[in-house]
C-alpha cells in the first residue's frame, strides 16, 4: 500500500479545498514553517536570476584601494582581502550554490530513479548487483565519496556537480527501489499486465507517476545538503575553482586570517549558506508531512 | 450446461511454491497453492470457485491468466493450450480472456483518468485512438452504468461500487470471451454487492461470454453460477450443477460449508456445524484426502489414498471414498 494517494492525504489533513488558490492558502496557515521555507527558496532562486541586477558591483572586480572594508553604505556587507564587494559576492555566489543545489540534486535522482526502477522491477541477479553497489556506494559519507570524486575529476562546476550527485544515487534508488517493489504487487499492475500491456510500458506508465511523490519530496530534502556539500568541497578547496564566488569558498579564503580582523567575511557568507539549507530543510520537511505523512517522526 | 462447447479446459493445474529459508536462500519447503485441479468452463457459463481463504482460488484465476506461471498442467482455451505461449504470443491471447479484482482501490491506477484506464487496452492492442477511443469508452462507461462525463475523474472521486464499475468496463473494453472475477463483490457493501452482481449477469446476457467467478460468499456464488466448483487445499473436491450441489452437497467438506451459510429462508433446515479445528498448512498438506483431519466421515482409506474426482451423477463429481466415490455418508 505505498502507492501514496496524496490528494487523499491531502483531504485527510483537512484540506477540504482540493484545487487551486484555497488549497495552497489553507496549507501555507497550516504549514507556517514550511511556507517560511519556500519563502526563502523563492527569496534565494530570485536572487540568483536576478543577480546581475541586485549587485551592486562586479564580484570579480579587485579595488585595492578598498581593502577589507567594513560594511559601510557603499559596501553594504564589507569587501574581502582584494576589495571585492562582499554582498556582489554572495548574491553571485547564490547562482552557484543554485546550480550546484538544482543540477546535481537533478542529475541524482534522474539516475537514481532509472537505478532503482531496473532493481526493483527487474529483481533477480540485476537487483542484487544494484543492491550491492548501493551498499558500497551507501557505507560512504556523502561528503567523503565527493571529495573523492572531485580530486578525481578536478575542481570546476560540472564537476562538482557529477561529484555531488553521484553519492546521492543509492540514497534515491533506495528509495524509489522499495516503492517499485511494493506497486509491482499492486492489483493494477497486474491488471496491466492482463491486458499485455509490455512490462516496460507497465513500469513508466504505472509504477513511476506513483513513485513520484516521495521523490519530490526527497529531492527537497537533497536539496539542502547538496548546496552544504558544495560549500564544504569549496571550503577544502575542492569545489568550485578561484575566482568564481561561491560560498564556502569565501569562508575558507578569510576564516583563519581575518576572522578577528573582518568578521563580516567569514559571518555574511556563512549566514547565506545556514539560511539556503534552512529554507530548503523547511520546505522538504513541510512536503514531506503533505505528501507522505507515515514518514513523519 | 456440462453439453456446451468447452471454452477453457484446465487439466492437472499445480502451482507450487518454494519456501526459502536460511542465510543461503535453500528451499526449505514448498506451498502447494493448487494441486492438481481440472476443470472445464463453457461458451456463457459461468463456474463459480469456492472455498476458504487461501485454499487456492485466487491462485488458479491468475495462474489461467498466467500472470502466475504454473508449475504444471494444461490450460486451454478454445481448444489450444496457453502454457506453452511466449509473452508476445500471448498478447493476442490475453484479449480474449480478462480480470476484474477483488480491491476496486488498488486495482485502478490512483494517477490516471477512469478514462484512460478503461481506454488502455485499447490503446495497447491498438484498436482504437483519438475520437474512437473516446467513443469507444464512452459507450463501456453506459454499458456499466457510469456516465460518460465521468470520463476525466480520477479513481479517488468514484465509490468502492463505481471503482468496481470501472474495472469491469475495462475488462470489457477488448471484448473478451472469458472473464475472471476474483472476488469482485468482497469488498463492497452489501447493497452495492447485489448491483454489481446483477450488472455482471445482464452483461453477459448481453455479450455471451463465459465467467470464472471466485467468491467465499456461497449466496453470490449460488446468484450468479450455473455450476459450482468446491475447492479445499489446492483440489477441487466437488463440481456440480448449482441447483444440485445446493440441494445434494455430497462431499462432507461442502456439506460443512453449506451448514455454516446463514440461509435467510426459515423452512430450510440447518444442518449442525460439522467441522472445527483449522484448514491445514498448505505448506504439508496431509496424505491421502487433504480434508482428512477435520472431516467426521473419515474412514482409514483417507489417510492413505488421495480420492480422484468421480462422477457420482450426471455431471455431479466428488473426490471421496465414502460409498465408493458417491461421497455420501452411509
Amino acid at each position: 500500500m505505498t502507492a501514496v494517494n496524496y490528494d487523499s492525504e491531502l483531504r485527510r489533513a483537512g484540506a477540504h479545498a482540493t484545487h487551486g488558490w484555497r488549497r495552497l492558502a489553507f496549507l501555507a496557515q497550516r504549514y507556517v514553517l514550511g511556507t517560511f521555507g519556500l519563502f526563502i527558496m523563492i527569496l534565494f532562486v530570485w536572487t540568483a536570476l536576478s543577480a546581475d541586477l541586485i549587485a551592486r558591483y562586479d564580484p570579480l572586480t579587485v579595488d585595492s584601494a578598498h581593502r577589507l572594508a567594513s560594511p559601510s553604505w557603499a559596501h553594504w556587507l564589507g569587501t574581502d582581502s582584494f576589495g571585492r564587494d562582499v554582498w556582489s559576492r554572495i548574491i553571485h555566489g547564490a547562482r552557484i550554490s543554485l546550480a550546484v543545489g538544482i543540477g546535481s540534486t537533478a542529475l541524482g535522482c534522474t539516475i537514481g530513479v532509472f537505478v532503482g526502477l531496473i532493481s526493483g522491477y527487474l529483481s533477480g541477479w540485476v537487483d542484487l548487483v544494484f543492491q550491492r553497489i548501493t551498499d558500497i556506494l551507501q557505507s560512504l559519507p556523502l561528503l567523503v565519496l565527493a571529495l573523492v570524486m572531485t580530486a578525481a575529476l578536478g575542481p570546476s562546476l560540472p564537476n562538482v556537480i557529477v561529484a555531488i550527485a553521484i553519492p546521492l544515487i543509492p540514497t534515491v534508488s533506495r528509495v524509489i527501489r522499495a516503492n517499485t517493489l511494493a506497486l509491482r504487487e499492486q492489483p493494477f499492475v497486474e491488471a496491466a499486465k492482463s491486458i499485455g500491456m509490455s512490462e516496460t510500458r507497465i513500469a513508466i506508465r504505472h509504477v513511476l507517476p506513483n513513485t513520484l511523490a516521495p521523490l519530490i519530496v526527497l529531492a527537497t530534502a537533497q536539496l539542502g545538503s547538496t548546496i552544504l556539500t558544495e560549500a564544504s568541497l569549496s571550503f577544502l578547496g575542492l569545489g568550485i575553482p578561484e575566482p568564481y564566488p561561491s560560498w564556502g569558498r569565501m569562508l575558507s579564503e578569510s576564516a583563519a586570517e581575518y576572522v578577528r580582523t573582518a568578521p563580516w567575511l567569514v559571518i555574511f557568507p556563512g549566514v547565506a549558506i545556514s539560511l539556503a539549507v534552512f529554507g530548503t530543510n523547511l520546505f522538504g520537511d513541510a512536503l514531506r508531512d503533505i505528501l507522505d505523512p507515515r514518514q513523519r517522526g | 450446461m456440462s453439453e456446451t462447447r468447452p471454452l477453457l479446459e484446465v487439466k492437472d493445474l499445480v502451482k507450487h511454491y518454494a519456501v526459502r529459508g536460511g542465510v543461503l536462500r535453500r528451499q526449505v519447503g514448498t506451498v502447494h497453492a493448487v494441486d492438481g485441479v481440472s476443470f472445464s468452463l463453457g461458451v456463457g457459463e459461468t463456474l463459480g470457485l469456492v472455498g476458504e481463504s487461501g485454499c487456492g482460488k485466487s491462485t488458479v484465476a491468475r495462474t489461467v491468466l498466467r500472470l502466475v506461471e504454473p508449475t504444471s498442467g494444461s490450460i486451454k482455451l478454445n481448444g489450444a493450450d496457453i502454457i506453452p505461449l511466449s509473452k508476445s504470443e500471448m498478447r493476442p491471447v490475453r484479449r480474449s480472456m480478462q480480470i476484474v479484482f477483488q480491491d476496486p482501490f488498488a486495482s485502478l491506477n490512483p494517477r490516471m483518468t477512469a478514462g484512460d484506464i478503461v481506454g488502455e487496452p485499447l490503446t495497447v492492442h491498438g484498436l482504437a485512438s483519438g475520437d474512437a477511443k473516446q467513443a469507444r469508452v464512452a459507450e463501456l462507461f453506459r454499458q456499466v452504468g457510469l456516465r460518460p462525463d465521468q470520463m476525466k475523474n480520477f479513481p479517488h472521486q468514484f465509490s468502492g461500487g463505481q471503482r468496481q464499475r470501472i474495472c469491469i468496463a475495462r475488462a470489457l473494453a477488448l471484448g473478451p470471451s472469458l472473464i475472471v472475477c476474483d472476488e469482485p463483490v468482497s469488498a463492497l457493501d452489501v447493497s452495492i454487492q447485489a448491483q454489481v452482481i446483477n450488472l455482471l449477469i445482464d452483461l453477459q446476457r448481453a455479450h455471451g461470454f463465459s465467467y470464472l467467478f471466485i467468491a467465499h460468499d456461497l449466496a453470490v456464488v449460488a446468484h450468479i453460477s450455473h455450476r459450482v466448483a468446491v475447492m479445499y487445499l489446492g483440489r477441487i473436491v466437488e463440481i456440480a450443477d448449482k441447483t444440485e450441489l445446493f440441494a445434494n452437497p455430497r462431499h462432507p467438506y461442502t456439506q460443512a460449508l453449506l451448514a455454516s451459510v446463514p440461509v435467510a429462508n426459515p423452512k430450510m433446515k440447518r444442518l449442525k456445524p460439522m467441522v472445527d479445528g483449522d484448514v491445514p498448512s498448505p505448506i504439508n498438506p496431509p496424505s491421502g484426502c487433504a480434508f482428512h483431519t477435520r472431516c467426521r466421515y473419515v474412514i482409514d482409506r483417507c489417510k492413505v489414498e488421495r480420492p480422484a474426482l468421480a462422477d457420482a451423477g450426471t455431471g455431479h463429481q466428488v473426490a471421496c471414498w465414502l460409498n465408493d466415490g458417491t461421497g455420501r455418508p452411509g
